[in-house]
């Protein structure tokens, strides 16, 4: 269980995360949302121990982060941020072993092996898993490092807006193996979106953060209505319900 | 991986050849006198180069740059402030230049603990990036560098020439009494090292995903920064400053293995640094005949191959 208590963060005298509570739902997938500068990563930082707050507390099993062993805490939560930028040579197999490191320390055991086989199963890796980061698109780098992440095995899974840069059929592919990840393997995972509506129609819950304050907090169907998204982003975004989904058409709206 | 554990036989082979052929070309006369002090040479040039290897590595792996080495920190700057000092005050006829270890030990310390007020005072990785720390040692190790060369002016010329004998860089004169001293320090601290090489592996996916992976980055960074520091200022004092080696060692390391693993990466760049050491001190004594020094070939080399790798960086960037 991961609770957020009152967190605050400032750069310079400015505050991007500013008393920020919530308690993030176990087994299922929830969303920061918000406008740009609303301090979703900052938030998703803190809770991963990226970055120190100024003030209040993360509690993972009602234990603080920064009290937890960092090998621990590392078996129990995965991060992943938006740029990776590597300067050596490695193939994608070599990528998800790290993320057993954890466990094995560098040094893998057969059990390890499997683990790092199944996450390249998962993400549909296998046939480039010797190929080199720096021969690959995007789309499959950045499945590469989630990968790596799935390998980690972590109870929580937060990531740092992973649709950045991909086009549309990975978005779907990536989301929906999130969706795999928490319906199958019971993991939570907590995501920072741009994209409302992949946010409406994949997340359970929805946090939605202005001016690093939380300003909407509930099940998806709850945040996902005119009313709601015009507090959140001051526009005016009628949605529309298609199969079963509901579909925020913001794109000739009035502000 | 077979790959590489082949490179490394080949690397250590032709690094066992040049060993071989200094120690045992061209001796004329009194074997018994000559081989145990080309020996003496050999294991000052091979300790020293795995001590750089070994540090330059490291350190370009907490700052992911290539072109850095530890010595941009001033600790060099720092060496030749302490002898500066003592050439200027005492004299080259004092104990602090006739006893040894005196000044081997002057030299050490003085850098050291510049080093590590540097980093306490400035190393705060959750506010400040490590470049700003990089780029505060690179601006008192200026500063101490013309301090130095001010001193220098005013100097007695005859000081001065001994004076420089010292802050040149030279296998011939090696200190014997200081190489058992300085092997003792060096390979203790390579040991100490050894244990952070895992951990070095994870740090070149970046502080995220190294924090991700369980890595305790800051305190990682402080150890390598003091780590590296050990190794320089112990070499610097034991043969004196070789500006561009490690960049060279290093980069050709990184070419030759391609590989994440520091254990190879340093093995492989150490035993290119013994092979350009002792190959090298070998094309000085027999075919120069010693009309250069080892540390004017490799900064001349080291200069060009450091163009070579800038042009290449940017042409990689743009």
């Amino acid at each position: 269980m991961i609770e957020i208590k009152g967190l605050t963060k400032k750069y310079g005298n400015k505050p991007v995360v500013s008393d920020v509570s919530l308690s993030i739902q176990p087994k299922a997938i929830t969303s920061f949302i918000g406008p740009n500068g609303a301090g979703k990563s900052t938030l998703l930082s803190m809770v991963s121990r990226l970055i120190d707050a100024d003030t209040g507390e993360v509690l993972l099993d009602k234990q603080n982060v920064k009290n937890w062993k960092s090998n621990e805490f590392a078996k129990r939560v995965s991060i992943l941020r938006q740029s990776n930028f590597l300067n050596v040579r490695l193939t994608v197999r070599e990528l998800v072993s790290f993320g057993r490191y954890p466990y094995s320390r560098g040094r893998l055991t057969p059990e390890d092996e499997q683990y790092v086989d199944q996450a390249i199963e998962y993400m549909n890796l296998k046939e480039i898993e010797d190929k080199f980061l720096d021969q690959l698109s995007g789309g499959q780098k950045q499945r590469a490092f989630i990968a790596m992440v799935i390998a980690q095995d972590t109870e929580y899974i937060l990531l740092d807006e992973p649709l950045n840069n991909l086009d549309m059929k990975h978005s779907v592919q990536i989301m929906k193996i999130l969706r795999k990840l928490v319906d199958e393997l019971n993991k939570t995972v907590v995501i920072v979106l741009h994209d409302i509506n992949f946010a409406s129609v994949y997340s359970d819950y929805i946090v939605a953060l202005k001016d690093g304050k939380v300003v909407k907090n509930g099940p998806t169907e709850e945040i996902i209505n005119s009313e709601s998204l015009r507090e959140i982003y001051d526009m005016n975004i009628p949605v529309q319900e298609q199969n079963g989904c509901r579909i925020c058409v913001y794109f000739n709206s009035h502000t | 991986m077979r790959n590489n554990v082949v490179k490394l036989i080949i690397l250590a082979i032709i690094a066992i050849i040049c060993i071989l052929l200094y120690g045992f070309y061209d001796i004329k006369g009194g074997f018994d006198y000559a081989f145990p002090r080309r020996m003496m040479r050999v294991g000052a040039m091979v300790i020293t180069g795995f001590a750089i290897a070994y540090s330059t590595v490291i350190f370009q792996t907490i700052t992911h740059n290539r072109i850095l080495t530890p010595s941009i920190m001033g600790i060099d700057s720092m060496y030749e402030v302490v002898q500066t000092l003592i050439f200027f005050f005492a004299g080259s006829a004092s104990i602090w230049v006739v006893n040894q270890y005196l000044n081997f030990f002057a030299a050490l310390v003085a850098m050291i603990i510049f080093a590590i007020l540097l980093y306490r005072t400035l190393f705060r990785a959750d506010k400040y990036p490590i470049y700003l720390l990089l780029l505060i040692g690179m601006i008192i190790g200026t500063f101490l560098g013309s301090s130095v060369s001010f001193l220098q002016v005013l100097i007695d010329p005859v000081e001065y020439l001994s004076l420089q004998n010292v802050l040149f860089a030279s296998f011939i004169k090696i200190k014997v009494q200081l190489l058992l001293v300085a092997s003792i320090i060096l390979i203790s601290a390579f040991i100490i090292g050894f244990r952070m090489l895992h951990q070095l592996d994870v740090a070149t996916l970046g502080r995220d995903n190294a924090i991700n992976l369980g890595v305790n980055y800051d305190r990682l960074v402080m150890n390598v920064l003091i780590l590296a520091s050990v190794l320089i200022a112990t070499s610097t004092a034991l043969v004196g400053p070789i500006t561009f080696f490690g960049l060279i060692v290093a980069n050709l390391s990184y070419q030759f293995f391609v590989t994440y693993k520091h254990s190879v990466l340093i093995l492989g760049a150490g035993l290119i640094g013994v092979i350009a050491l002792v190959g090298g001190q070998f094309i000085v004594e027999h075919i120069f005949e010693m009309k250069t020094t080892l540390s004017v070939i490799i900064n001349f080399i080291g200069g060009i191959y450091f163009i070579y790798l800038l042009l290449k960086e940017s042409r990689a960037q743009g």
